[in-house]
């Protein structure tokens, strides 16, 4: 080792941030054509989204907050279920990039003539996109798109099976609160059955190694969640009905949307019954750690899976998971983009 | 090539070229490039502050979403936040990087630098000037001129990343980025 020039008297007390400069470097590189769900996804590649997320980040704040490193590249929204966010998220976050942006609704496409998924997508292929953005109802139709077309796909949610940018979102905001997930406490209440926020969330946890705790009513627990085989991962993930126990100690609580329409199906007794066992209030978040994060994917039903002052409080970093999903996606467009399939 | 106490002088000399041609550390800011510029840019303002009693601000700058190679580069390189610590309108930018090779890493940073202001000036330091360049560009200041072939890799090794100060030439080996 070589000495350095001793007169500046700062130069001893800049060596250790420096050092933590060096390391913070992600090493994971981006391989993957598709990104169809969480649960191929290894902590490093968890890591390398969220690294890159922070870079993105930066760029919004910038007074021009845009780029223009994705010029040339073209993607694609094709949303066969509502959705105001997530499809705007995603059309800021290319744009934001230089990408040109093609949004398409199922409503007025060729799909309401009855044009099947896979001519679609070819059909959106063959006009020139490199990225397919895609929502669906059914569960499976983003990996069915994925298999007949050569452009990246990038789930925007299918059915009740995965939302793979939502949980990566979310797992940005816990980061930037709560730092390293390894061994930290999620708490994901409400609908877990029918939820394909939490499905996706529950893999990316398990990956970062934070510990999983679904809890909701037994009518709303997937059961083969209860027997999960030793899923790859470091961290664990238990399911519960009992929320007061399940809140101790918790680090973050996510709540999720409660549909009307589950109490006409006979999984609910009632609204008033789930609201006085499961809402998100600021009475039951005293259970949790002191400066847990409540979280919501959003719609919120205020008032039933969530109180106002709790959407609204000290801990909610709801507004915030919207703002952070630009940047999140905008970190997986700039990935597909560039990614070197091996 | 070149050993810890002669970078260390070199810094120095670069640092005193940088005062003289801007007339004082007015307005100064002094933004290095990631990953090895951002150590030497810290180095320069502390020389800087060491005669000039005051040390100009410090950025640190990627360009890796400003590159034209993004389509061509395997494996596509990582980006990671910048960080500009004022608004740079009116100021005298200097951009420090390691090594100065075909010269389009500062054409994505003259493109990025742009995005945080419009500064008066843009100057260029390098520590090495290693020739075969392939824009219209040059070093205001240069720590060391080293001729090379084109397969040959420069190698400049800092204390805060490397564990040690020097300077290599390497031939044939694998570049770790380009310049």
């Amino acid at each position: 080792m070589v000495s350095i020039e001793p007169a500046a008297p700062e130069a001893a007390t800049e060596a250790p941030p420096l050092q933590a400069e060096a390391s913070t470097e992600p090493t994971a590189t981006w391989t993957r054509k598709d990104l169809l769900d969480t649960d191929v996804l290894s902590g490093e590649e968890i890591g390398l989204v969220l690294e890159t997320a922070d870079a993105m980040a930066e760029v919004r704040e910038r007074p021009v907050g845009r780029v223009a490193t994705l010029r040339g590249t073209t993607v694609v929204t094709l949303f066969y279920e509502n959705s105001t966010r997530t499809r705007a998220s995603f059309e800021i976050a290319a744009k934001a990039l230089g990408a040109d942006v093609i949004n398409l609704a199922a409503a007025g496409s060729s799909v309401g003539k009855g044009e099947s998924l896979i001519d679609t997508v070819r059909t959106i292929e063959a006009v020139g996109a490199d990225i397919l953005v895609m929502r669906h109802p059914s569960s499976g139709a983003a990996a069915l798109a994925a298999r007949h077309t050569d452009a990246s796909v990038v789930n925007g949610g299918d059915g009740a099976h995965a939302h793979p940018t939502q949980a990566l979102l979310d797992l940005y905001t816990m980061r930037r609160h709560v730092g390293d997930l390894a061994g930290r406490k999620v708490v994901i209440v409400g609908d877990v059955l029918h939820s394909r926020v939490a499905r996706s969330n529950l893999w990316a946890l398990m990956a970062a190694g934070a510990q999983v705790t679904l809890c909701g009513p037994a009518t709303l627990l997937p059961r083969t969640l209860r027997t999960l085989p030793g899923h790859e991962g470091p961290g664990g993930c238990e399911v519960t009905s009992d929320l007061e126990a399940a809140l101790l100690g918790a680090d973050v609580v996510m709540a999720l949307r409660i549909q009307r329409e589950r109490q006409e199906q006979g999984l609910l007794p009632s609204l008033r019954e789930y609201i006085r066992q499961y809402q998100i209030t600021e009475e039951r978040l005293a259970r949790a750690n002191p400066g847990a994060l409540v979280m919501h994917p959003g719609p919120m039903n205020e008032g039933v899976e969530i109180a106002p002052e709790a959407a609204h409080g000290l801990r909610s970093v709801v507004e915030e998971q919207v703002t952070n999903g630009v940047a999140v996606r905008m970190a997986i467009l700039y990935l597909m983009a560039t990614a070197r399939p091996r | 090539m070149q050993r810890g106490p002669e970078v260390a002088r070199t810094i120095r000399r670069l640092a005193h070229e940088i005062v003289e041609s801007n007339g004082g550390a007015r307005d100064l800011v002094l933004v290095g490039l990631l990953t090895r510029g951002a150590p030497l840019a810290k180095r320069l303002a502390a020389a800087i502050g060491a005669f000039e009693g005051e040390s100009p601000p410090v950025g640190k700058l990627d360009v890796g979403l400003y590159r034209d190679d993004v389509a061509h580069r395997d494996p596509p390189p990582p980006v990671r936040p910048s960080d500009i610590p004022r608004n740079l309108d009116g100021t005298t930018v200097v951009l420090v990087d390691d090594v100065l090779f075909t010269g389009r890493t500062i054409r994505a940073a003259m493109d990025a630098i742009m995005d945080f202001g419009r500064p008066a000036r843009v100057r260029l330091a390098v520590m090495v000037d290693r020739g075969h360049r392939e824009l219209p560009i040059r070093p205001d200041f240069v720590g060391r001129n080293i001729p090379t072939a084109a397969s040959q890799t420069v190698d400049v090794r800092l204390e805060e990343i490397d564990g040690e100060d020097a300077i290599y030439l390497i031939e044939g080996a694998e570049r770790h980025g380009e310049h």
